[in-house]
Formats: C-alpha cells, structure tokens, sequence
C-alpha cells in the first residue's frame, strides 16, 4: 500500500513539512530529511526547485534561487534520494512546478519517483483537469499519488470534481494567497475550513500556506486530518540552520 | 488547418491553461465571459468610440516612398506609433479596461518590460478612475525612468519585482502572485498574446482592429485588401497578432515574424525564442521558450527592452511549428542602423522593436512589384537614450 494512504490512516493529526532541496546547501536534502523522521514528523515535502515559482512568496522563492545557484536539479535530487528508502519510512512527495518535470519527461520523472520510492507528488501548475485527461494513467502506472489543492475560492463543484479524482489527500490551501504570506487565521478561514470538512469528501484534507506555529496548526487541524508548514521551516533554516530543526518541530509535537 | 484558437483554448499543441488552482477561478471567470461581453452592441460601441476619439484610430497606413525605392519593392507602414501613447499596446488595454468594468473588478493589476504596457494600463486606468499597480522589475525601472515617471503621473503605483532576474519574467510571476492574494476585486491586463487561455485569444481580438484596418486602407490604396507579405516584430507577440490576424487564413499573404537576435542567435546573449526555445510551460501557457535542458526559464537578451521576453505567445509558437509564419532573427547593432535609416529616409524614429523589422530588407530579397506592410508597432521616443548612447548622437 501506498505509504501515504497509511499514514493517513493513523488516528494522530499530521505534521508535514516542505523544504526545498539543495537549500541551504546543495547536499543538505537527506540530513534534513532523516532529522524530519527522527523529530516525528509524518510527512515530507522535498520541494524541486523552479526558476519561477508562481503560488509561492518571497521566502521560497528566494530558497529555490539559492537552491539552483548551488547546482540542484532533477536528476540530481534523483541522485541523492537513491537510497533513502534505506533509511526513512515516512511518505515522501515532491513538489515542484510543472515545466522541470515535462523537460525530464513526464513517464521518466515517474519512473524515476517509483525507484527512488517517492509516493506522490504536488505539482501546482498542473491543472486537474489536464492531469485527469492526459497523465493520470502514467501517475498510477508507477504507484504515485497526484495531490490537489483547493482553496476558499474553489467552487463546492469543483471541489467536489477535485474529490472524485483525488486518492490520497486534498491540499487546502488556508486562504487566497501566496505561500508564506499569512498572519494568523481568522473567522473567514475557519468558517472555511468547516465549510470543507462539512461536505464529507472522500478524502481527508491537509491545510497548507500560513502555518507557522503551534496555534496555527492547531486551527489548521481542528477540521482537517492534517497540516504542512513551509515557508516557517526555510526560514527557520536559513536563520538556524540545520541543527535546529530538533526544536523547531518539538513545538508541534508538545 | 486552422491558425485560431480552438474551443479548449489550443493553437494546435500550444496553449492551454497551466495555472494554479488559486487562479483557476478568476481564468475560468474570464473564459466564460470574454467572448459574450466583447460581443455585447454596448460594449462593442464603447470600444470603437474611445479607439476613434481617444486612441486616433483609425491609424494610417503610409507608403513608405523613400524607403521603397530604396529596397526596389513596395513598403507601406501600418502607423501604430501614431496611436495615444505612441504603441500599439493600448488597442489592448483599452478592451480589458472595459472588459473588467463589465466584471465588476475595481483594482488593475498589470506587468510591465520597457514599460509601454505600464503606461497603455495606467492610462486606460485613468481615463476611468480605477486603481492601478504595474509590476516592473528591478533592472528595467532603472533602464526605462521616463515610463516610470509617466505612469506615476498617471496616478499607477509602480512596483518593483526583485525576485529572479528582475525583469519582464519576473515582473509578470509577481502579478499573478498579486492576482492570487487579490482573486475576486482584481482584473490582471496581460500586455500580450502570452499567459493562460484565454489571454492569447483575448488580446489576438483586440489587437485584431490592426488588420482590420489594413485590409480596407491597403483596398483604397492599391485595390486590393490583400497584400503579398506581412511583416511585424514579435516580443510577446501582440502587435503580430493583432497585424496577422485577418489574415491567418489567407494563404496567398505571407507572414513574417521578427524576433530580436540579441548579440547574435549563438552568442548566449539572444531573444529568439522560436530558435532558442522548446517546447515548455511559461506563465500558463504552453509555447516555446528558452529553457535550460533542466527546464528552468533563462533569461533572454536584447538591446530592446520589449523584445527581451524568455517565451513567444502560443499563437506565434503554432505559425511557427507549421510553418505558416516565416520567422527571422535580427541582432541590436542591424536594428539600430535601421532605425536610424527609416528616422532619416521617412522622418519617422520608430521604437527599437520595430526597427528590428525594419532591418528584414537588407536579409530578405522581395520583388519590385511585392506589396510588404510592417507593423510600425511604436515610436521610438521612449528609446531616445539608448540611440543616443549607441550613435553618440
Ligand atoms: C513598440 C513595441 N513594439 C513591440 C513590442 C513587443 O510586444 P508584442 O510582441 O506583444 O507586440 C513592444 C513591447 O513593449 C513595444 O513597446
């Protein structure tokens, strides 16, 4: 079974965390993910870095500059994740735009996520419709996960369009934003995040943008199944360094 | 075999909408509505009025003697410098201005390279009394102060893109961030034939009144509506379009396309993305443009700050890949000499862009008797300081 089906069936409310490889160092992506695991956390996020990152804000893109300037790429991040299965259990998804993947060939690039044992990915500017017409039989061809975001504007048809399609999880993005620009959240999102939770969707929902701290992530996860802090990472990342990330995830786990 | 767009928003393989989700609601609002506005009588009375009384359209279309006897065939310029200020991009803006009137939108967001779209926005925006944010990279408000300083006087708020190369590319990645955080008060006037469906479409039609126009001026000039070639340089591609576009499918005229070389096609230092490009997803549509073999977007160059765009509109990248178009490069230094040679020969000193179709003559071979209309996409007073830098003038 696909370990991200798994993990979603524990009854904890997940902890996911977003990086981008090759940041803040070209070779720093498997210490940080084996520290991820060894701190708890559920679920990974290894972000393939893009030249121009249209959903995020200025603290990912400035990661993923930083990322490609030190060398990152494709088969590079394949390189360094060979053999990761032999030391990290939890689901691992990479998240990236779409262009770095058509370049490398998109039944390569699952291949590839296949070998390495990737279980799904996040690709923002991949419609769902498009996924759904042309690439949904390679996706699960080679046993990945293709995960959707919704947010507070997305019709409850589409919504339940993205549902139909989906068979993992949903990524809910917090509010009408950018990644990394949000201060806290308020009625509006809450009223949302049980709106979504009150149309009983087939699959559980994980919030994403604007996560932070531990009282963002518990909002975030009073209705969904579970939440995924990124940019509050990197940050933490560039200002900390590697070493900290220890403390940093203890405050979601207290 | 058709050069529009077809009903899912393609010109043959190229197109489309790669967008986020959180834009999927404001494209999808556009793409339901776009067709069935434009053809509202209101809308379509509105338009033609202010491109009349406002724009000064119709602009003419000159035989260029001069600079026919020069080249021994027969040139005619389609005078889009004429236009209120001084580009063809405002046939654009003015359409998406009330196109988001009629949306409900009361915030224009747009993005800006050398800065005329910056302008044609946040003069349309005035004209209405709409709030206005151009986004503009870093690197080009330093090389293009004077537009700067006219759309503040427009009342626009120029923002400064500091993220990446700092330029057009990036400029356009920081409005549709901004059109992400604003999703439901913003309207984003796209400044060409690129980004998601149905942009493309969108400005091909408004742009459309260039052609328009040729064929009924070219039919009192020379009998017929139908020339034997037309010629227009392509950044984004929107001033090709618009002079393409009653033309598509009229096998007997002969497009030409002309992108800006650079330095030179192999020197690294080039904007011609139908040579240099492949196949790729840029700003949600798919179309070629430069890439490195990872697929990251590069950056392009050109001596012309609205040529310098790393992709070409869908439209362009289709004409191109069937070979309806013909598309030729030309460098900075056969652009400038023959921006120089038309401001002498005709008294007119065209945009850098344009000058780069100029430059075609002296590449190209065409018969004495072959009827050839460029489109004199713009006027080159906003380029002054780098001709005077590049001629010592
Ligand atoms: C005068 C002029 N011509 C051409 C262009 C290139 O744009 P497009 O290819 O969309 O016509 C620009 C862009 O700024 C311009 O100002």
């Amino acid at each position: 079974m696909n370990r991200i089906i798994q993990k979603l069936q524990e009854p904890q409310k997940l902890l996911s965390i977003y990086f981008t490889a090759g940041y803040p160092e070209l070779n720093d992506t498997v210490t940080i993910i084996k520290s991820l695991e060894d701190n708890g956390v559920d679920m990974i996020e290894i972000g393939l870095p893009f030249s121009d990152p249209l959903a995020d804000g200025p603290t990912i893109q400035d990661s993923s500059t930083a990322a490609l300037k030190n060398g990152m790429s494709s088969n590079l991040l394949f390189d360094q994740l060979t053999n990761i299965r032999e030391i990290v259990k939890i689901p691992l998804i990479i998240m990236g735009y779409f262009n770095p993947i058509l370049q490398f060939g998109v039944e390569d690039f699952c291949k590839k996520c296949q070998e390495v044992g990737i279980d799904g990915l996040i690709i923002p500017d991949l419609p769902a419709d498009v996924y759904n017409e042309h690439y949904r039989h390679i996706f699960e061809k080679y046993g990945l996960i293709n995960i959707f975001l919704i947010t507070p504007q997305t019709s409850e048809e589409r919504v339940k369009f993205i549902d139909g399609i989906s068979n993992g999880f949903i990524y809910m993005v917090s509010s009408a934003s950018v990644t990394g620009s949000q201060s806290g959240f308020g009625n509006e999102q809450e009223a949302y995040f049980k709106r979504i939770h009150n149309m009983q969707l087939k699959n559980p929902q994980i919030v994403g943008f604007g996560i932070k701290d531990k009282e963002t992530f518990t909002q975030a996860t009073q209705y969904a199944k579970g939440a995924i802090i990124g940019s509050a990472f990197i940050k933490n990342l560039t200002f900390n360094g590697v070493n900290s990330i220890e403390l940093f995830t203890k405050q979601f786990k207290a | 075999m058709s050069y529009n767009v077809n009903e899912k928003g393609y010109y043959g393989e190229f197109g489309g909408a790669y967008i986020p989700e959180m834009l999927y609601p404001n494209i999808e609002e556009l793409r339901q509505n776009y067709l069935k506005i434009t053809a509202e009588p209101s809308f379509q009375e509105e338009f033609h009025a202010l491109l009349k009384d406002y724009v000064g359209r119709p602009t003419p279309l000159y035989y260029a003697k001069r600079l026919s006897e020069k080249f021994n065939t027969k040139i005619y310029l389609k005078r889009e410098d004429l236009n209120h200020t001084g580009a063809h991009k405002v046939n654009n803006t003015i359409g998406q201005i009330l196109l988001a009137q009629r949306l409900g939108k009361t915030r224009i967001i747009a993005e800006t390279g050398a800065g005329q779209h910056g302008v044609a926005t946040a003069t349309v925006c005035a004209l209405m009394g709409i709030e206005c944010v151009v986004y503009m990279g870093e690197v080009d408000i330093a090389r293009q102060a004077p537009n700067v300083a006219r759309m503040k006087m427009l009342g626009a708020k120029v923002v400064p893109a500091t993220s990446g190369s700092k330029t057009l590319k990036d400029a356009t990645n920081e409005a549709m961030r901004d059109w992400i955080n604003n999703p439901v008060d913003t309207h984003y006037i796209v400044g060409s034939v690129v980004g998601p469906h149905p942009y493309p479409d969108m400005v091909a039609r408004f742009q459309a009144v260039v052609s328009e126009e040729i064929k009924w001026q070219l039919r009192e000039k020379e009998g017929r509506s139908n020339p034997d070639y037309v010629m227009a340089c392509v950044g984004g591609g929107s001033n090709a379009a618009g002079a393409f576009y009653h033309y598509l499918d009229e096998k007997d005229v002969k497009l030409i396309a002309v992108e800006a070389a650079g330095k030179g096609v192999d020197t690294g230092e080039s904007a011609a993305t139908s040579i240099l490009g492949k196949e790729g997803i840029i700003h949600g549509s798919k179309t070629l443009l430069m890439q490195t073999h990872d697929g990251q977007i590069t950056e392009p160059y050109s001596i012309s700050a609205g040529l310098d765009y790393p992709g070409v509109g869908p439209m362009h990248a289709h004409l191109f890949k069937t070979g309806r178009a013909e598309f030729i490069a030309i460098t900075d230094d056969d652009a400038m000499t023959s921006g120089l040679e038309l401001s002498q020969l005709e008294g007119i000193i065209p945009a850098i862009e344009t000058s780069h179709a100029l430059a075609v003559f002296n590449y190209k071979k065409f018969k004495p008797n072959d009827v050839i209309v460029i489109n004199l996409s713009g006027r080159g007073d906003k380029d002054l300081d780098t001709y005077i830098k590049y001629f010592k003038l």
